[in-house]
Formats: C-alpha cells, structure tokens, sequence
C-alpha cells in the first residue's frame, strides 16, 4: 500500500469512462483488491453508476473483491496439471479452506485462486501459497502443507 | 415491398424489418427470447434460426438467425425444415440445462414466454443429470422479485432497464457461465419503469412481488381493460381480479400511448383497490357530534334523499371520477351549483389547457416518441406523467441514431450496431425545470431556473424562432435553432399558466415558420382535462357561497383548499354526503357515506392529456353494497332516470356538445361477437363452483353486467374481441404477454381494427 485511493484518482484528472479499466487495475495493484468503497469512489470519479463498474470488473477474472489474505493460494489448472487430476487437488483446497476461488478465510490468513498454468508442467499437479511452489500435490499433501503455514501462523503468534 | 419466399410462397413484408419480424407478422411460429419489438435485435439467444437459400436451386441452404438478418427481396427461406428445427431444439435444450423444474411454483407459470417457446419447439424430455448453475437472488425491493437461477441470458432486462428506460443501478455483472443480472448488491430498484422487468423478462427471474401473495394463474385471473388515473397519459391496463381482489396490473397495448410499457405508478399504484381503508358499507350518523355507523343502502340512501330534496345542493365533482360520474352530479344539482373539485392552480392550469388545446394541435406519446426535437417548459415529468418522460428519452435516442444510420447504413433493428454508431450523442431534447430531474441526462442542454424565468427562457425561444439570428451563443438561441431544423418538434409543459402560455407561444411561432409543432400539456389527475371540459365553478367560490347540502362526488376538500377554508366550508354545511371509495378526512367529516367503486370495479369514460376519450370497464363486480358513483347519484334522483352505463353516457353526449363523441370510445353494451358477449374470463378458468363454497355448495350465478358488451363469465365469444374490448393477450401456442403479437395489424403497430378511444378535442384548423 503506497498510495491511497485519492492519490490513485489524482492520476486521472478529467478521466472518463475509457479511463475505467486502467484505474481499476491502479487501484487493484496498490490494495491487491476492489474494495466497496474504492469502487463507489472510482464511479464518483468517472461519473459512473456503481454497478456498471462492478460489470466491467466482474467480467474480467483478474480483478478481486475481496482483500488478499496473509497468504495467498494459487492453483493451477492448466493442462498438464488437469491431467494430472488437479481438479482434485482444488477440490481438497476448497474443502480445507472453506472458501471459493477468489475468496477469503474470514480469519483473513489464505485467499484463494485459480490460475491456468504457472509454467512447471513437469512438476504437475501445482500448487504455489506465496512464493512457494509445491509439486506432485494430492489432497493429503495439500492438508499438510496448509496446516503447516497455520502452525506457522500459531507459533508466531 | 420487398417479397420474400417462404417455402417457394411469395409473401410481400416491409422493406426495414428483419427476417424474425417480418415472418412473425405474417403470422408464422417462429420461437425468440431476445428480440423485443421496441427493443431490437441483439442476437444473443439464438433461438430464432431459420434456413435461407441462395436461389431457387439451392437445396443445402444455411442455417442464420432471422432476428439479425435483414430482409431483402427476393429473398428464400425456410422455417420448418428438419435441420433448423433440431438446432432450435438443442438451443433450447442447452437453455433448459440450467433452468429449474419449478414451473408448478413458478410466478411466471402460465404466461412463461420460456414455457411457450420450449412446447412450441418440441423440447420435452432432459437429458442433463447433473447439478445445475446456482445463484443467490437479490432483494429488488418491495415491487420485484428476483429468482435468478432461473435466467436463461437474453439480456432482455437489461436492455430495457439501462438502455431504453435509463436505469443506473441495474446491470449484468460476471461472464460466460456466471452471467448474473442483478444490482451491485441488494436494495429497492430505483428507476421509475422497474415493473416492466415483469413483461419484458421472458421467464421468471423478474416477478410481480405484489401480486405473488395471490397465488394466482394467468388463466384464473378474471380481467378488463381498463385505463390508468394516476395521471393525465391515460395509460392503457388490465386490471386482473381473483377471489374478489385485485390481483396485479398488466401493461395494455396501445400504439398512440403506452406502446409495451407502463410506469411503475400505473402498475403497482392500484393497492388501494384492495385497500384496508375502503369503504365496503354504507355509513351514516344520526346527528352532528355521533359517530358514523354502517347502515343498510336503503337507509343511506333515504337519508341522502330527504336531504338533498328541495333544498339548495351544491355538488363537488373530482378529477379522479369518470366523466359519467361526474355528469351525473351536474344533472342532480344543476349546472350552477356544479363546482371542478379542482384546487386553484389545477382550477386555472385545466381551463388553460382546454383553450390551448382547442387551439393548437397536441402530440400522442408514440408521435412524442418520433418527433425530432422537444423542449421541456417546467415539469419534472417524471413525476407529473412519468410515460411521457420514457417517451421523451426515446426521442432523445431515436433522433441521433436517425442521423447516424444514414452516414453509415445499419438497419435501426440492429441495435448493437447502432449504439455503437451513437455512442455517446445525445437528440434534441432540451429541458427547462425548477431543479434537476432524471431526464436532464438524456437532454442536450438543461436550463434550472424559477418558473418565471423558466417561462422568460420560453417566450425568448418563441421570439428566436420568429427572428433566427446569427448569434449562437444564448441557450434560447440554441434551442430555438433545434426546433426550426426539426421536422416535428413536441413543447412539454403544464402546472404554470405562464409557462403554459411561454410554451404555447413557441409553438405559435415554429406554426408561423410552418414547422410542424405540437403542444402537450400534462394533466394531473386521469380526469383532469375531461372534467375541464364538463365545466363547472372553481372550488374556491364554493367557501364564499356556502350550501346547506353538499356532495362530494370522490374527492377529499382538504387536498383542493386551504385547511381554514375547508374546515370552515364543512363547518358551515348542514349536511355533507360523500361517495368515495376510501377513507380521507372528508369523508370522517361526512353525514353520509356512499361507498363507490373503485376504478377496476366500474364503467366510465376518462379523458387525458389529449383529450382522447377512453372506456375503462370493471374487472369485477364490486360488493354488493359499493356501487359506481353515477349509480348513486342517479338513484339520489326522484326516479331512476339511467338504468344502464349506455344510458347515462348517451345522456351526456346529448347534453354537453364538447362529449358528442364519447360513446364511441368503446362498443356499446349491445355489442356482440357472433351473438355472444365478451368473457372476462378464460377458457380455463378453474375453481368457478368451489370459490363461494365455503357459503352454499351451489354454484352462485355470475353477475349480470348490463353496463358493457363484456361478461363476468368464461362463457362467450372465443374470437378476438374489437381492440377496445381486449381482456387478456392470449393465442393458442402463446400463453405470454408476447401473444400480443396475434392483435397487431404489424407487429409493433397498431392494434387490429384501430386502437381504441377517440379524441374529444380537435384544434381549429390551421396549416
């Protein structure tokens, strides 16, 4: 977080609505999320009805509405990790979770996300949680290894 | 006329329709979701493929859809052909895959455009077994439910709500398979036309959220065609009754004025006809200090007889009444003892009015609709006559699109396209208001100011147009070049004498310029302009004069007059008899209490902005104690002097010249289809022993109605009615509001056999 949202709309002085996909992608970069507020925020700056920037951002995968959590899932499904039965493995992180891709845990510590390759194919099926990779996944090794950041988590404090 | 061959038969259609439109008006079957006659072509479901040839040899043909193609001459085609009825088919079936089995629970069910287009394309068996697209539904408000699984993406809703009606918080969020149609999050819809999501969603995402508590099928549904009072446009409804109450309101076509859609005032504005404060007994008090009690019809009646007889009655008429009514207290007091029930300002602002509309020709809303330029003197439309504010956006819409298509040829159907050619432009509308108002977006340029200046800004457009000078820079200036270059140009107003006048003055001059410009003046009440006409005193005189009987035909005085002059008018009167529907504090104050019909429950004539005169006829019979006011008033007389509707409408026509006309708004009460009568209710209406049998195991039977050419009964002509007469749009295939498609001359035109009501005033004639 380096600037806050009116730094962020000062940017785009007299922008109009061509000006709504860039912003986004600004506001989106500095609070890794569209907020509620920055949402309505952006519409008052452009002179656009909420729900129509909530169209536009909907419609595109890579915007969130949820704030990021501490630490952030991706999941791959992409073609040789589908082959490789990842469907099973998001499944185990949905069920170990209890969130939805693009979702938050209310405890604010993984967020989740589907991504369609991260580039390691021989390593399928793959996970990643921050900077991580982890390889040949089942649903056992993911329960594992996200118990392991909560114990992380825990003995921090 | 382009002539097209449908299966090697010549047929000759419209040069400017597409294919779909075309053929449909022909009276072909082909099934649509998203294609809407007011909305366009979009092409997003699908459903309307067809096969076309290249000539007469070509036997493979193509498979297109019909909506996005346009029509040409010489043009072959095919609609019932193997291949296009199997793609029509997997079309469906890939829409059904998501779809609910909830038909039984279903609002929509029986009048589902879904229901009718899946039967019609011989989907009948679903072969998917797997878990269906879920979504959470929104709460819309209290008007609209929202079921969104049930969504099959024609994009129908938003295309009416955002792009037609100019609705901001309604949208489509999401892509492929999560496409949700919805609001940013949940709370009452805000644009003033939401109700129309109900018709124009062809399946059940969209619902009358009132009349859900009824519980009730379109084929149970007993229904007239009526006429809107919650303003002066005289929108076109149905009013559909079951088990004695007022179920919902639907839109009822009429090209001159509603076309396909209602404002939300129109469509849920009628509870009070089921109303907790109705008046369902007669009431009376003994003497002045007792309380009202219910009382028998005899004895009310008496009560008001004796007291109305030989004495000096006054008689306060209503806006809100029909013109029969309205009349009939005329006769029962005298012409000079009829006084408007008009306040002051309605007073001035309706006899104004009938001058300038005697003078200068007024516009329809489908004529305000296609007119090239309009300016707005002072009204905040979307209060004083929302539809016609929904007609003024669409002139807004259609005139830069005019000009673009003829830089860039696409058919105006089209309407992707053409969007994308307007962009952002905006028509000629100009608005002139006391603070902003929703339509000011629409305009090209808005003006706020007090009504004075407002009026000022109009008499110096009127002056612009007599002297087009060079200097552009004033608003004035601008406006007035708008006006001239027009073909036809429409100035709104109404409430303000002098803005009134400012705006009949610019009319004047664009006639003097020999532009074709007309006047609309809008009218507050469904029976302002026609209670204008009747003539009568102003209320204000009634406070000086002073009566020992008065008769306050439905109108509270406390709404019209000055508190102190109301309570000290009331205070001064002997004996004060009231016909009204609901409790005001007029009728609190009453010594008797007569209870009329309500709106849906009566026969009547209303007169709107325009002065077209429109038969509204009763739905539903009313209780046996509540009776139309003109019923009343007549049996107040000595002797019954009106015994039918007819009567006392032709009673009318031959006593006030300007009403010659009105007994043609509708067929008399004579009127017969092949010997029958009209039924208010369908074919299939159910449950007609087992409603009363909670009272008495027989059958009771139907009331008679000797006030109209309709039938309280589902026995009767199973032809199409004459347009006036029309109580619901069905036909065999087509159990939704789409059937309408059956009754028009062409689709999206006039209704057969003309639409119904007939204009009272006409101007002088003028070039």
């Amino acid at each position: 977080m380096t600037l806050d949202l009116a730094d962020i709309l000062k940017q785009y002085p007299h922008a109009g609505r061509d000006a709504l996909i860039p912003l986004l992608q600004s506001v989106q970069e500095n609070f890794g999320y569209l907020s509620r507020d920055a949402v309505i925020a952006v519409g008052r700056h452009l002179g656009l009805p909420a729900s129509k920037i909530y169209g536009v951002a909907t419609f595109y995968n890579q915007f969130r509405f949820q704030a990021p959590g501490k630490h952030h899932v991706q999941v791959c499904r992409g073609t040789a990790c589908h082959v490789k039965n990842s469907a099973t493995v998001l499944d185990a992180v949905k069920r170990a979770l209890k969130i939805e891709p693009g979702q938050t845990t209310r405890d604010g510590a993984f967020s989740l996300e589907v991504v369609a390759c991260i580039g390691v194919c021989g390593l399928a099926p793959v996970i990643r949680v921050d900077d991580e990779f982890y390889a040949g996944m089942t649903a056992d090794k993911v329960r594992k290894i996200l118990d392991s950041y909560r114990k992380k988590e825990a003995a921090n404090g | 006329m382009p002539v097209i061959y449908i299966d090697d038969q010549p047929y000759e259609v419209a040069a400017h329709h597409n294919l779909l439109h075309a053929c449909l008006g022909l009276g072909f079957d082909i099934p649509y979701f998203c294609w809407h006659p007011a909305l366009g072509s979009v092409g997003a479901c699908r459903q309307c493929a067809v096969k076309v040839f290249r000539d007469e040899h070509d036997r493979r043909g193509q498979i297109v859809m019909s909506c996005m193609t346009p029509v040409r001459d010489g043009l072959r085609l095919t609609i019932d052909d193997p291949d296009v009825r199997r793609f029509r088919a997997t079309i469906i079936e890939w829409l059904m895959v998501n779809h609910p089995h909830d038909c039984p629970v279903c609002d929509e069910g029986g009048h589902c455009h879904l229901q009718d287009m899946t039967v019609m394309t011989g989907h009948n068996y679903r072969r998917h077994r797997f878990a269906k697209r879920t979504h959470r539904n929104q709460d819309l408000g209290p008007h609209i439910h929202h079921e969104m699984n049930r969504c099959i993406q024609c994009y129908r809703c938003v295309r009416f709500y955002h792009d037609y009606a100019g609705g901001k918080d309604l949208n489509v969020f999401g892509a492929h398979h999560h496409v949700y149609f919805g609001r940013h999050e949940s709370g009452a819809l805000e644009s003033e036309f939401a109700g129309n999501l109900v018709e124009v969603c062809p399946t059940g995402v969209f619902t009358d959220k009132p009349a859900r508590r009824y519980y009730a099928r379109k084929w149970d549904l007993q229904s007239a065609p009526s006429v809107c009072g919650q303003c002066g446009v005289g929108c076109n409804v149905l009013f559909n009754e079951r088990y004695g109450k007022l179920v919902r309101v639907d839109n009822r076509y009429h090209y001159e004025i509603n076309g396909y859609f209602l404002c939300d005032r129109g469509r849920f504005g009628h509870d009070f006809v089921n109303g907790e404060e109705r008046i369902r007994r007669p009431l009376a008090r003994e003497s002045r200090g007792a309380s009202l009690r219910e009382t028998s019809a005899d004895d009310a009646l008496s009560r008001a007889t004796q007291a109305v007889a030989g004495r000096r009655v006054i008689g306060i008429g209503s806006p809100r009444a029909s013109l029969e009514a309205n009349f009939a207290l005329r006769e029962l007091v005298g012409a000079d003892s009829f006084y408007l029930g008009l306040s002051d300002a309605e007073f001035k602002s309706a006899n104004l009015s009938l001058a300038l509309l005697r003078e200068l020709p007024t516009a329809s809303l489908h004529e305000i609709e296609t007119a090239d330029a309009a300016l707005v003197l002072g009204e905040d439309l979307l209060t004083t006559a929302p539809r016609m504010a929904l007609a003024l956006r669409q002139l807004a819409r259609r005139q830069p699109t005019a000009e673009s298509i003829v830089a860039c040829p696409v058919p105006e159907w089209n309407d992707q396209a053409v969007r994308e050619l307007v962009q952002q432009q905006k028509g000629s509308l100009f608005s002139a208001t006391p603070g902003p108002t929703k339509l000011d977006e629409d305009a090209a340029a808005v003006y706020y100011g007090e009504l004075d200046e407002i009026a000022g800004l109009g008499l110096a457009v009127a002056a612009a147009v007599d002297q087009p000078s060079a200097e552009t820079d004033s608003l004035a200036t601008q406006i007035a070049t708008a006006l001239r270059n027009a073909k036809r140009a429409v100035i709104v107003s109404g409430g303000n004498e002098a803005v009134m006048q400012a705006a009949a003055a610019v009319v004047r001059a664009l006639r003097r310029a020999g532009r074709d410009a007309a006047l609309c003046l809008t009218q507050p009440e469904g029976d302002t302009l026609g209670l204008a006409m009747l003539g009568g005193r102003a209320l204000s005189e009634v406070v000086r004069d002073g009566a020992e009987c008065v008769i306050v035909l439905e109108n509270d005085l406390f709404a019209r007059l000055p508190e102190a002059d109301a309570t000290a008018f009331l205070e001064r009167t002997k004996t004060l008899i009231v016909l009204d529907h609901s409790i005001t504090r007029t009728t609190a104050r009453a010594d008797v209490v007569l209870p009329a019909a309500t709106i849906a429950e009566s026969t009547g004539t209303f007169v709107n902005y325009e002065g077209r005169a429109q038969r509204c006829f009763s739905a539903f019979a009313p209780q046996p104690d509540v009776r139309e006011s003109w019923r009343w008033l007549d049996a107040l007389r000595s002797s019954l002097f009106w015994p039918t509707f007819d009567d006392v409408c032709r009673a009318m026509a031959q006593a006030v010249p300007a009403f010659a006309k009105a007994p043609d708004a509708a067929p008399s009460a004579a009127f017969r289809q092949i010997g029958n009568k009209i039924p208010r209710q369908s074919p299939r209406f159910s449950g007609r022993t087992a409603i009363t049998a909670q009272l008495n195991v027989s059958e009771p039977k139907p009331p008679d109605d000797p006030d109209s050419p309709l039938a309280f009964s589902m026995e009767g002509s199973r032809e199409q009615p004459p347009p006036a007469l029309i109580a619901r749009y069905w036909a065999p295939g087509w159990n939704s509001v789409q059937a309408l498609n059956k009754f028009q001359q062409e689709i999206g035109g006039p209704l057969r056999g003309g639409d119904p009501g007939v204009r009272l005033i006409e101007p002088e004639a003028k070039p």
